[in-house]
């Protein structure tokens, strides 16, 4: 350890050389105080203050950068967890002591913030219902529901409207028609505003705090526009239009005496713990709910619900088909290509070699999608070469193209890992074989096969987690179809993982966060009971223990 | 005969398997520098040779240089700190024993089971509370999505590297430290430099990675101008698939170039590099 200590001192030390020797020196001459006063000035050395000071350097533009936003939000938690973890991290790069940490602590900083965290809020999600509908907290929704809620009323207050920004935040700037006071209207109220420059026409031209937005760009924005209003005592304030804005009176209310939403009318909507919506007498919910935790009923739905079941199972039985027919071909093909090329007797190894791994190296995106343009009905190349017929519209087709098209992709990566297990086949071995008399596929089957799997099963592993999840493939070239008339949801070629990215909402339509976050947790299930089960039947387990 | 039998399949089988692998890089070309540009009128032999389809796309409206750009600049980086990131912590792993050693890295075995985009949903939710705090790591920003990829980077190659660190033999360190070296020193300039190629090539693996990832950046880069070329090239056919056919061809043709001629370049490395921290034995 303490040589570990002052070399850190002496990393840029100006006389490696003679500091090398000296401690040697000394203690020879059996002065053990000699030596350990050295190293102490070592510590002290050039590189050693300049690696602190950038340490402390790092950790203050840290600091000035992350928690100002935090203390605006009063976000005390995550404070305390940036303190803590920058306090901690300082600590370790200016302490000598804790060496391996130091290495490890980068990685694992970004393992935790982005992939630990994300994959322990993917199970927590799992259990809710969070989704379109259901963002945010009952409070949230109340609010919601209020100011959407919100209508002109006659003899409600009128003003002259101008949109401006402020802080990067939209404003409504008011001016009242008979006054000309001028009062900014943002998400938190209203609040009156000094010294502004108002236009004949009850335009705002400029105020002191505030970025008038022309009357062009407001246009673009009318949807955010229309959607803005200003909470005010009993209402609103909201546009009609772009230059008009109405304080109207919220229709719907919330009485927390009843714990219910009503409206002068007669509605009159009650809270549901369970569902987190407010619900009528007559079962029908409001739109804005809010998050509630639903335990297993997400993971139930994939299960038992009968519009989700069937396509549910069917989808995980084509799942493990895509994946293990992928690593299957794949490494046939890969290995009697290795097998064709690992003679002395082939000539040109090398460019049949580069030829073979151009698939590996051309972006994969892309060619995935050209891939899905040859297979296209009447311009396609296929159609061309095979006759036209509607290749990706037909469910079983459509799956064997895509099992062609990973082979294509998949078969150069297999090949190069292959013939390096090949090489890595002892001679004597195949030959001994020959010699007793094993024929070539006796010799393979029985000497050179199992030794190639042994080595390279880690790989077959990967490999199999990998197609398990291929999303690219996918996505990109039949996104799932093709679809059957009555389900627009769940495709014939589908994954889960490109099921959960659809039932997640990130293309279009309604976001079922909670469903979404359970499949993948079904997906993580899945794969840790293959993987497990394959890892500890192979060998690869010895390698953890080296 | 006997050549046919020993030599001669070899051949067929070989000249059969590059036929496969090369025609759909032929139908590439042939789209590319097909004057027409559409879908149609491509086939495996163009019928015209001419640059139309790569100066409409450098002209036109679709901003390709900036995605090739951010694409270059996220994969580049991410390789890089990546790396550093994963060596790091594999030269900890090879070459030092410590509390907690074996529990890290069977934990390390277990999260590069699961890939980091299964999460994508609570990556979608923490990320929108990200962009209303930081807008620089936010949606929309080549940081945002850097940083997020970095996280899956001690899962994926640490446990390969240690692999390679532990086929250099540690007296090589050893008498390094005798001489004087510093960790600091020893990892920088004895240990990187031995593992060099190898780190090159997962390097390189990396960055193909990173370019050809989809589904992250497909939720998170929304902006046309902060899009990558998997996100903006897949826009480019869904907007106009027929037409945009020939430019499509262009465009994955230069993409093609830095990650093909990397490869060819590296070529002699790459067995190595893929099966060294796997192969045993």
């Amino acid at each position: 350890m303490t040589t570990e200590v002052t070399g850190a001192g002496s990393a840029s030390s100006p006389h490696p050389g003679s500091s090398g020797q000296a401690p040697e020196q000394r203690s020879r001459g059996g002065r053990r105080g000699d030596a350990e006063q050295v190293r102490r000035t070592r510590e002290v050395s050039t590189g050693f203050i300049v690696s602190r000071i950038a340490v402390l350097g790092i950790v203050a533009a840290l600091l000035i950068y992350a928690l100002p936003p935090l203390i605006q939000t009063e976000a005390w938690t995550a404070l305390g967890v940036v303190g803590v973890v920058t306090a901690l991290v300082a600590y370790l790069y200016l302490t000598p002591r804790h060496i391996p940490a130091k290495y490890l602590v980068p990685g694992t900083i970004f393992l935790i913030a982005f992939a630990i965290v994300p994959i322990v809020l993917t199970f927590i999600t799992a259990f809710t219902n969070f989704g379109d509908g259901h963002r945010g907290t009952k409070d949230e929704a109340i609010r919601a529901i209020e100011t959407s809620s919100v209508t002109q009323v006659p003899g409600s207050p009128e003003y002259y409207l101008t949109i401006a920004e402020s802080d990067g935040k939209m404003v409504f700037l008011l001016v009242d028609p008979a006054t000309k006071a001028v009062q900014a209207g943002t998400a938190d109220g209203l609040s009156p505003v000094a010294g502004a420059d108002v236009s004949l026409t009850g335009k705002v031209l400029s105020a002191a705090g505030y970025t008038v937005i022309p009357t062009a760009q407001a246009a673009e924005r009318d949807a955010e526009i229309a959607a803005f209003s200003v909470p005010t005592a009993g209402g609103a304030v909201k546009a009609t239009g772009l230059s008009r804005a109405f304080e109207g009176k919220a229709d719907k209310s919330y009485d927390a005496a009843c714990d219910c939403v009503t409206s002068p009318s007669g509605g009159r909507w009650v809270a549901d713990e369970v569902e987190g919506y407010f619900v009528d007498a007559e079962g029908k919910h409001l739109d804005q709910g809010w998050k509630v935790d639903v335990g297993f009923a997400n993971f139930a739905k994939a299960l038992t619900d009968p519009t989700i079941s069937g396509h549910f199972l069917n989808v995980l039985i084509w799942n493990f088909v895509f994946a293990l027919s992928a690593v299957a071909t794949t490494f046939a093909l890969g290995m009697i290509v290795a097998l064709a090329l690992h003679s002395p007797r082939v000539r040109g190894t090398k460019f049949y070699r580069i030829m073979l791994i151009l698939p590996y190296a051309m972006p994969g995106f892309a060619m995935l999608l050209i891939w899905r343009d040859m297979f296209n009905t009447d311009f396609g190349l296929i159609s061309k070469l095979f006759g036209v017929h509607d290749w990706l519209g037909t469910p079983t087709t459509a799956r064997l193209g895509l099992i062609v098209i990973n082979l294509w992709m998949g078969f150069p990566y297999m090949f190069l890992v292959i013939t390096g297990a090949l090489q890595a086949v002892p001679r004597e071995l195949t030959d001994a074989a020959r010699i007793d008399g094993a024929s070539a596929w006796a010799g393979f089957r029985r000497v050179t096969l199992p030794l190639v799997l042994v080595a390279l099963t880690p790989l077959l592993i990967s490999s199999f987690g990998f197609n398990f999840n291929n999303f690219n493939n996918i996505k990109l070239v039949t996104n799932g179809g093709p679809y059957a008339i009555d389900n627009s949801t769940v495709g014939a070629t589908d994954l889960l993982i490109s099921y959960t990215y659809r039932v997640a909402g990130f293309d279009s339509g309604v976001a079922d966060f909670g469903f979404a976050a359970a499949i993948s947790v079904f997906i993580f299930a899945i794969v840790a009971t293959v993987s497990t089960v394959a890892f500890w039947r192979s060998r690869a387990q010895e390698e953890v223990y080296s | 005969m006997k050549w046919l039998r020993e030599v001669g399949w070899r051949y067929a089988v070989v000249l059969v398997v590059c036929a496969f692998a090369l025609f759909p890089v032929l139908f590439v070309v042939s789209a590319a520098i097909n004057p027409l540009g559409t879908l149609g009128s491509t086939g495996l032999i163009p019928e015209g040779a001419s640059l139309k389809n790569f100066v409409d796309l450098l002209t036109g409206d679709h901003p390709f240089t900036k995605w090739f750009l951010n694409s270059v600049i996220i994969a580049l980086i991410s390789a890089f700190a990546g790396l550093l990131i994963s060596v790091a912590a594999a030269y900890a792993f090879s070459r030092m024993r410590f509390r907690g050693r074996r529990v890290g890295l069977l934990s390390i075995l277990l999260i590069q089971m699961f890939p980091q985009f299964l999460a994508i949903v609570a990556i979608f939710i923490v990320f929108t509370e990200v962009t209303e705090l930081y807008p620089t790591f936010g949606f929309n920003k080549p940081w945002g999505l850097l940083v997020l990829y970095l996280g899956g980077a001690l899962g994926v190659n640490t446990y390969l590297m240690k692999g390679y660190l532990d086929t250099v033999p540690k007296e090589i360190d050893e008498s390094a430290t005798m001489d004087g070296a510093s960790h600091v020193q020893t990892f920088f300039r004895i240990i990187l430099p031995l593992v060099g190629p190898v780190l090159a090539v997962t390097a390189m693996l990396s960055f193909i990675g990173t370019i050809n990832e989809f589904l992250i950046a497909n939720v998170f880069l929304r902006d046309t101008e902060a899009k990558t070329l998997a996100v903006g090239m897949y826009g480019m056919l869904t907007d106009k698939r027929d037409a945009n056919f020939g430019m499509f061809a262009a465009a994955t043709l230069l993409t093609a170039i830095p990650t093909v001629s990397l490869f060819l370049w590296l070529q002699k490395y790459i067995v190595s590099g893929l099966t060294a921290g796997a192969v045993k034995g």
